[in-house]
């Protein structure tokens, strides 16, 4: 049934928040740090675990499959309530600090992948 | 009640559906100027997140969602269903892969958030923001949005910087939705590993998503996964380590 795929997803989801909560809370920040990080983990490792020994039920996985597509929908609804008018009306300090520091991001982005690739052939 | 305040009920009650309704209509009218009109070389779903952004502009802090009819945009577009989705999204991820670049994916965190911070807070310095706090705060919100007001209210900062340094994070959010997709090919965004890269330098979730979500629906995964950590590391760095530091060299 599919809704064992979404329930699945759904303890992933709650396990991983938590473990962000208690983590924020451990380093002393509050809030949650990599809560989605870690459900992702969850689910990618117990899905490798399932994968290799005995395979998930196919109407099991359509019901995750399904909400990983509901992520395009969400991320243009998502842009749609973004405060784009505080963004403009932040003065020239916000738009060329923000472009400028993210663009010399950008810049060093090939760099960092080359040595990812490096490190993977040489293992 | 009129016939149109009837619709107008229906339409706010049913706040989610409505979302459902008005985003399908916005994916299907970008995919078809993206046929019709650019051959596809621009994506629909880049076309259909410029359009939500000019939406957005015509709304107030919630963008189109500060309308009554369109509240329901504001939950399919919250922080619950995109991280719920997101998650979702790991399904199509190789574990090899994770482990081939996880080292880089930490590394880029590290030097994301670093790289940010201070270019972040020189232009904020250049511009006239000399004070250790401005500087720290306008860096921190050149990190993401939400770093920014957590790290200006701890060191106590006035509200016109920590306005500025909101509206710096969500300037980021909208130039890396607007950019990543045109800018992939040169910087070589086109692999797993990689986009886990972009993922750890760049930070905003937000942004992160729809960027990739724009380039290529496979990256995503890989990018939001070093993404989420940038916000909870930026928060951790910024208002100590580096607000110590930049007290200390602007003193």
């Amino acid at each position: 049934m599919k809704i064992y795929g979404v329930a699945f997803l759904a303890a992933c989801f709650l396990l991983g928040q938590l473990a962000g909560k208690y983590l924020g809370i451990a380093l002393g920040v509050g809030g949650n740090v990599g809560g989605v990080g870690l459900a992702m983990l969850l689910l990618v490792l117990v899905n490798d675990r399932f994968y290799n020994k005995t395979s998930i039920h196919p109407e099991t996985k359509s019901g995750i499959i399904f909400w990983s597509t509901m992520y395009i929908p969400v991320v243009i609804a998502m842009a749609s309530v973004l405060n784009v008018k505080v963004a403009l009306t932040g003065g020239w300090v916000a738009v060329f600090s923000g472009i400028i520091a993210t663009s010399c991001c950008y810049l060093l982005i090939p760099m960092l992948s080359r040595l990812a690739k490096t490190k993977g052939t040489a293992e | 009640m009129s016939g149109l305040e009837v619709l107008d009920n229906l339409l706010i009650k049913n706040g989610l559906i409505m979302a459902f309704l008005v985003v399908g209509i916005m994916m299907w009218l970008s995919d078809l100027i993206s046929k019709k009109l650019f051959r596809k070389r621009i994506p629909g779903v880049a076309i259909a997140i410029l359009a939500a952004l000019v939406l957005a502009y015509f709304g107030e802090e919630k963008g189109v969602a500060n309308f009554p009819v369109f509240s329901g945009m504001a939950l399919l577009g919250g922080a619950m269903l995109r991280d719920f989705t997101i998650v979702a999204t790991a399904m199509g991820v190789s574990l090899s892969e994770l482990k081939k670049t996880g080292l880089a994916g930490i590394l880029s965190l590290l030097i994301g958030v670093i790289l940010t911070f201070f270019v972040g807070g020189l232009i904020g310095y250049a511009m006239g923001y000399t004070d250790a706090v401005s500087f720290t705060t306008i860096g921190a919100g050149a990190c993401t949005y939400i770093v920014g007001p957590i790290t200006g209210a701890a060191i106590g900062a006035s509200s016109d910087i920590i306005a500025i340094s909101v509206a710096t994070g969500v300037i980021k959010t909208i130039f890396v939705t607007i950019i990543t997709p045109i800018v992939a090919k040169r910087i070589g965004l086109d692999n797993p590993g990689t986009a886990m890269v972009f993922g750890g330098m760049i930070g905003t979730t937000s942004g992160v998503a729809a960027g990739l979500a724009a380039t290529d629906p496979k990256l995503v995964p890989y990018g939001a996964m070093t993404a989420t950590f940038y916000t909870g590391i930026g928060v951790l760095l910024c208002p100590s380590v580096f607000y110590l530091l930049m007290k200390y060299l602007l003193s």
